[in-house]
């Protein structure tokens, strides 16, 4: 029996615009395995970004259940929420979402400010978090001074600095180049198999989802197919 | 403190914003530390004036003489020490700018009535046994380059002599006080002043009474206001700190003018330089919504705001605040009637505490915004 880090339990989410009602996923459910490599894929309104925000503990669903390791995220408070991602998660976005203002080293350390250590261990933790992404050389430099390859290194390093179990990224690479890509997605590989981080990743890109150990198809909120990839 | 360097990151987003934000803060409190200074030095009388003085003055107005005769009559009164009493006599010395009172006292009784003018022995019998003479406080020998023997000049205004020409007096003294902001007046000899006047005769302007016991002031000020109630030259006897006051209240009202136009400034600088702020923050909510993300809480993104908006108006407004501090002292010099006003700690606790307030008022909308703010919304519109 797979060892789930993850558990869906019929989940659905509707948003609402107005008196308008979204539905947008509806009766979904999933495990994820822990150490797992999943891509979401699927035509844009699929619902694969929302339930990626809900595994990432940024959403709440309308109904069912999602338990992250022992702990049932759908009925924690919001600050309970906050406090649980900071422990347990790593956000990689699209748009790499650095701070402008700080350095790549600065910018990893943010989330070690919620944590107890002392100024110089959190240095030292976003050093060894931007070696592991192989910007060393680069710590002292702002967003602005960096490629969008660098700059998602960046990101990267931010979301392991504080050892999260689980990685969500969305559309990690769909600001980059295909090599740059490449190197970003070897990455959250090494990630993967190296550090024993469970990745959720949504991507349009077919190519990026080949790096992952799987794939689900998502097509108006609901799992249409699953593919296993490398 | 963890969050300093964040917070302090922020101020550097757009650098020149921040300067001219930085800078608006800094005037508007720069023009807070002097007027609040002006205001306090308008309704504080002198520290060491206490009730045991009491000014006699005329009823209805303070241009208005009182005779000298009254004089035996206050010193009558039970409780009565010393009396003494002063005139206005206007006049220009060299230029219409050199401007610091002058008055016309009887030279023992006055500097036994203020016993705090110190000046040496000799100087002092000087100016009682001098027809002529006259002394000056020292900041004024200072200022004008004043020193004993000099023949001081004053070209009437008010008090034209009998021959019609300029006053001279013989310089017999300098004197000093405790608080630096007495020295700025000129004393000169009233029998010699009364004598070649060329009318008014024989009146003083107020007179000042040391009493002997400063808890029956109040009823000595009624036995002698009472002792003149009816006549032509009613008076009105009041502590000399309020009389102070009263004086000062009337160069007040120019203050209250000045001070009506130049808070008006100040509010504007604060209102524009508000909105600046709100304005700033408001364009980072992309950027709270990744702390939040990152597992800061509500409540921290709402600090961390707040922090940023009241960081940047302490640390612009405190030189500002400084800067008025070493101003007030040269426009003392310019203009003797602030000559009392400085930047007391008092001044600089309401300013800080003004400047923490526009940073909470000016953070609070924004901050309230980040607090509330939905992550998966913010995220989507980036």
């Amino acid at each position: 029996m797979a060892d789930n880090l993850i558990k869906i339990d019929r989940v659905s989410k509707t948003y609402e615009r107005g008196e308008m009602q979204i539905p947008v996923l509806s009766e979904l459910s999933l495990d994820i395995a822990r150490g797992e490599f999943l891509a979401l894929m699927g035509p844009s309104g699929s619902g694969k970004t929302t339930l990626l925000n809900l595994i990432g503990g940024l959403d709440k669903p309308t109904s069912g259940a999602i338990t992250v390791g022992s702990e049932r995220i759908d009925q924690l408070s919001q600050s309970a929420l906050a406090k649980w991602r900071s422990r347990n998660v790593g956000f990689v976005f699209q748009f790499y979402n650095l701070l402008p203002v700080l350095t790549a080293q600065k910018n990893v350390e943010l989330p070690l400010l919620l944590t107890s250590l002392s100024g110089s261990e959190r240095r030292k933790r976003a050093l060894a978090a931007l070696a592991i992404v192989g910007l060393s050389d680069r710590a002292g430099h702002r967003p602005n001074e960096l490629s969008g390859g660098q700059e998602q290194r960046v990101a990267i390093a931010r979301a392991i600095v504080s050892d999260p179990t689980l990685l969500v990224c969305d559309e990690p690479t769909g600001d980059l180049d295909r090599a740059t890509a490449d190197e970003i997605l070897d990455l959250l590989r090494l990630l993967n198999s190296e550090h024993g981080k469970t990745i959720v990743m949504v991507t349009h890109d077919p190519k990026a989802a080949d790096h992952a150990n799987h794939s689900l198809h998502l097509d108006k909120g609901k799992l249409v197919s699953e593919d296993a990839a490398a | 403190m963890k969050y300093l360097g964040l917070i302090w990151a922020a101020l550097y987003r757009k650098p020149i914003r921040s300067v001219l934000t930085f800078a608006s803060i800094f005037v508007a409190f720069l023009l807070f530390g002097m007027l609040q200074s002006v205001s306090v030095a308008f309704s504080q009388g002198p520290e060491f004036t206490g009730v045991d003085r009491l000014v006699v003055a005329p009823k209805y107005s303070i241009i208005d003489d009182i005779p000298l005769s009254y004089r035996n009559r206050i010193a009558s009164i039970a409780g009565v020490e010393k009396i003494a009493h002063q005139s206005w006599f206007g006049g220009t010395y060299k230029d219409p700018g050199n401007f610091f009172p002058r008055w016309p006292v009887p030279p023992r009784e006055f500097l036994e009535v203020y016993s705090e003018y110190a000046l040496p022995d000799e100087q002092k019998q000087a100016f009682i046994n001098t027809r002529t003479g006259a002394i000056v406080g020292k900041s004024v020998a200072d200022q004008y380059g004043m020193k004993v023997g000099d023949k001081v000049t004053l070209i009437p205004d008010i008090w034209q002599n009998k021959d019609n020409g300029p006053w001279e007096f013989d310089l017999v003294g300098i004197f000093q006080t405790p608080d630096e902001e007495f020295e700025g007046q000129m004393f000169m000899n009233y029998d010699y002043f009364d004598e070649y006047r060329a009318f008014g005769n024989g009146g003083v302007g107020t007179f000042v009474v040391r009493i002997s016991e400063p808890d029956r002031a109040a009823e000595i000020a009624q036995q002698i206001d009472g002792m003149f109630a009816n006549s032509n030259d009613e008076t009105k006897t009041s502590t000399e700190k309020a009389y102070n006051q009263m004086f000062a209240k009337q160069m007040g009202d120019i203050g209250f003018i000045m001070t009506s136009i130049l808070s008006a400034v100040f509010f504007t600088i604060l209102l524009l330089t508000g909105n600046t702020m709100s304005q700033a923050i408001r364009e980072r909510i992309p950027e709270l919504a990744i702390l939040k993300t990152l597992g800061f809480s509500n409540l921290s993104v709402l600090l961390i705001v707040l922090a940023e908006a009241m960081l940047i108006s302490l640390v612009a407004a405190l030189p500002g605040l400084g800067l008025a501090g070493l101003a007030l002292p040269a426009i003392g010099q310019v203009s003797p009637f602030l000559g009392g006003a400085e930047l007391s700690s008092i001044v600089i606790v309401q300013g800080i505490a003004l400047s923490l307030l526009l940073g909470l008022i000016a953070g609070a909308p924004p901050a309230i915004k980040a607090m509330r703010l939905n992550i998966v919304d913010a995220l989507g519109e980036h």
